[in-house]
């Protein structure tokens, strides 16, 4: 991962409207196989569980990868997998899988809310077939994506549903946010009759429940890695940074912030695994531990960062320097898919 | 001479009376205003002022308010090297540099802060050598402000590395525009480039260009960060350009406008606690109860912050010796701004992951998100805060020091 995401790719990539770089992607699917990691056998994938997938994204979070795999792997492998019928996981699973298409999932609205009851997009069946009308936003890596994956309602019902179509499809206008954290591109998608399928035939709450919590799960070994790395590298500087004839690592007000960083970022790390655990094992508070995990590690990371910045002094304000790189992830983490009070609700509310 | 508030009013309003003019230019009416000495008041007679004792002054900037009238020069660290160089300066230094400063002709930097100095601000290592009659300057500063347009700069440079460290700094006058200088901006995490890092390659300062005698540079040091702590507040404070339109408004308008464009994105850092309220009833998280703890928390917060700070200035003006509420402003302004920026990232919620114009309050909240670390940091870090705190406001034992008995050349640095 270091080989391929220097943070001089990562800058560089921050700038790129692509994003990322094909031939990293390239090998991370076909050399890595990190793509197919948690897609079944059947379907072209590895056939490991969400903790191995966990593992991949803490990685990716350590480096900063500025890759569409969160998007295309965890997110639209997962929904067709929870959601698609068995002949829609033989269309689409396979070249995720591979690597050689990507997908996303296009969930929230401008309204930037999580909760079901926030989704306003509205699926109509025209001549037997469905078309999609409204506006998604915060929708990642949708400017390279193939299959695009829309929660919406069928016009008249009040579940929520799932819904595939391509990104090159009649009516879909694409746009890019103006984002933060430029390591993970953001867009807006217009849908104006839109032609898509329906994934699955039955009430898919749960299917969409349960994608939703691996994504939080995910994100949340994601943004362990990431203060990890903060936390590494800020110890690092603060060994070989001299001031007042001594390294500032000496200073005790220094060593006990240190401390204080690993209990933070060990805590959240053992939240993070233990949720993607419980997915594999079939734990039936699954749900309500990957919010555990995302409150936790959206606090810890950003705490993580601020500390980071602090250690570093002037030079970790400036943009060259690389902490702002992971500080304006941890920011934004906080907030994608629920931030932490949002995530504490609804464990409180699995707990009660 | 002898002055009384009624007669400080009276000469006041007569010389603006006969000598206040907004069609002047802005050059015309600052030379007039310095060679009456009601531009610098409390400065020496033989020197722009009129030993105006320093409780008059207010009186004096209220009948400028009544006018209109335009003050001297106070843009970037003008007023600092001004102050420096009254107090330390050869009459030769006082004749050359301080009028055009008060006029605003020439522009300051303070060339303090290296890369490898901030909190320890007496570990500079940038050289100043004496060759024949001039001095040559190699090393690095940094944070320097306005270095990209100034004139001068003054300089901190270590001149003797066989002393302890606080022993062998000097202070020089620099004419920044020379060949050995590069400017280069610094951008900062939050896309500004306020500050600028100074490269000095074989720099040349004229022999008699010190400050003081060779050995003197910290202690000038000292008092110059004296001034600025006490001009802090209207450094920080925006001065305003007046909707006046006659020429010299103008022109004052354009000098506001470059001194301030380094510090546009300054009120951000701060947190904006004062745009929660606004906020939160806009986008309706208003309702939620757990944000209405954590606004009520945070402006609570803020005002006990405010009110610390007014009983500081209340008994600094009754004379009394600066307590702790002092020192803890600075420390809890670092507080008030964390806080801050995490309740605007709770209202915003998704779209604190935004930027730029179309993100919330046109990118005011975003640039909040990305700018409050500063706090913490610029003009002495929170953990120097409280060591100073612990140290000198409660008495607490000192850190054995292991840097300050010895030879520079001896002391363990990057
Ligand atoms: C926005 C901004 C504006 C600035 N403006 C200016 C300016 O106008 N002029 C200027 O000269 N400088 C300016 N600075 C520089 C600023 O003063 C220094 O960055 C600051 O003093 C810290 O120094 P440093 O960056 O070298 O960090 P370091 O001194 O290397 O500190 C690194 C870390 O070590 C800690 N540390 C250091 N010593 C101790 C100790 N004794 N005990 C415990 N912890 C310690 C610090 O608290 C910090 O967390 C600015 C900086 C910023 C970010």
């Amino acid at each position: 991962m270091s080989d391929h995401s220097s943070t001089a790719e990562v800058r560089r990539l921050m700038e790129d409207p692509l994003g990322h770089d094909p031939e990293v992607w390239r090998t991370l699917s076909t050399e890595v196989g990190a793509t197919a990691l948690h897609i079944p056998e059947v379907y072209g994938g590895a056939g490991f569980g969400i903790t191995e997938l966990a593992v991949a994204c803490e990685e990716m979070g350590y480096a900063l990868l500025c890759a569409p795999y969160f998007a295309s792997v965890v997110l639209a492998a997962t929904a067709i997998l929870n959601a698609g019928t068995e002949q829609q996981k033989q269309n689409y699973l396979p070249g995720l899988a591979a690597g050689t298409q990507k997908g996303t999932l296009a969930y929230a609205e401008r309204n930037g809310r999580w909760s079901a009851n926030a989704i306003e997009t509205q699926a109509t069946k025209r001549r037997g077939h469905y078309v999609l009308g409204g506006i998604k936003s915060f929708v990642p890596d949708a400017h390279v994506a193939d299959h695009v994956i829309v929660a919406a309602r069928i016009e008249g019902e009040s579940n929520l549903e799932l819904f595939l179509t391509e990104s090159d499809a009649p009516g879909m206008v694409i746009q890019p946010l103006s984002v933060m954290d430029e390591t993970r591109k953001l867009s807006v998608i217009e849908l104006t009759d839109v032609p898509a399928e329906r994934l699955g035939e039955t009430d898919k709450t749960m299917a969409i429940r349960e994608t939703l919590a691996i994504a939080a799960v995910c994100l949340a070994n994601e943004m362990v890695g990431g203060a990890e790395r903060l936390r590494t590298d800020a110890l690092a500087y603060a060994q070989m940074r001299v001031q007042f004839g001594r390294p500032i690592a000496s200073f005790q007000s220094l060593k006990h912030k240190a401390a204080d960083m690993l209990m933070d970022v060990e805590l959240a790390k053992s939240g993070a695994y233990h949720a993607a655990a419980a997915f594999d094992t079939g734990a039936d508070d699954a749900e309500a531990m990957a919010s555990l995990a995302k409150a936790q590690a959206s606090d810890a990371y950003m705490q993580t960062a601020v500390h980071a910045v602090q250690i570093n002094g002037g030079i970790g304000f400036t943009w060259e320097n690389d902490t702002h790189l992971w500080f304006k992830r941890a920011k934004s983490s906080s907030v994608f898919f629920g931030d932490a009070n949002y995530h504490r609700e609804l464990l409180i509310q699995a707990w009660t | 001479m002898a002055f009384t508030e009624q007669s400080v009013r009276e000469q006041v309003r007569a010389f603006l009376e006969d000598t206040w003019d907004p069609n002047l230019s802005l050059m015309e009416w600052r030379n007039i205003l310095v060679d009456s000495g009601w531009g610098v008041p409390s400065w020496p007679e033989a020197w722009y002022g009129l030993d105006l004792s320093l409780s008059l002054v207010p009186t004096v900037n209220e009948v400028f308010a009544e006018f209109e009238a335009i003050h001297v020069a106070r843009k970037g660290a003008g007023q600092l090297a001004a102050a420096t160089i009254l107090t330390h300066g050869t009459d030769a230094h006082r004749q050359k540099y301080l009028k055009p400063i008060l006029t605003g002709e020439t522009t300051w930097c303070q060339l303090f802060s290296e890369p490898g100095s901030g909190s320890d601000l007496a570990g500079a290592t940038t050289r100043a050598v004496l060759e024949g009659d001039s001095w040559i300057v190699n090393g690095q500063k940094v944070w320097t402000t306005s270095a990209h347009h100034a004139d001068y700069g003054f300089l901190l440079a270590r001149t003797n590395l066989d002393v302890p460290k606080h022993q062998g700094l000097s202070m020089f006058l620099i004419d920044m525009r020379q060949t050995g200088i590069e400017v280069k901006p610094l951008r900062q995490m939050n896309g500004h480039a306020s500050f600028n890092e100074v490269f000095f390659t074989d720099a040349v300062i004229p022999r008699d260009q010190l400050l003081g005698a060779e050995g003197d540079g910290w202690q000038i040091a000292t008092t110059t960060l004296m001034h600025e702590r006490r001009f802090a507040d209207s450094a920080g404070r925006k001065i305003e350009p007046s909707i006046r339109t006659e020429r010299i408004y103008q022109e004052e308008a354009e000098e506001i406008r470059v001194s301030n464009e380094p510090y546009k994105w300054y009120p951000q850092r701060a947190g904006r606690p004062d745009l929660v309220l606004e906020r939160a009833q806009s986008t309706g998280c208003i309702e939620d109860p757990v944000i209405r703890q954590e606004i009520a928390k945070l402006l609570s917060l803020n005002l006990c912050v405010g009110w610390t700070a007014a009983r500081a200035k209340a008994a600094q003006a009754q004379g009394k010796t600066p307590g702790p509420e002092g020192s803890l402003s600075k420390l809890a302004s670092s507080v008030v701004a964390r806080e801050a920026n995490r309740v605007h990232t709770l209202i915003s919620g998704s779209d604190a992951m935004l930027t730029g114009p179309e993100s919330p309050m046109e990118g005011v909240i975003a640039e909040v998100l990305v700018s409050t670390p500063a706090i913490s940091i610029a003009g002495g870090t929170d953990e120097i805060q409280k060591n100073i705190i612990s140290e000198r406001v409660l008495g607490m034992p000192k850190e054995p020091r292991t840097d300050v008995d010895v030879p520079f050349l001896e002391v363990r640095r990057n």
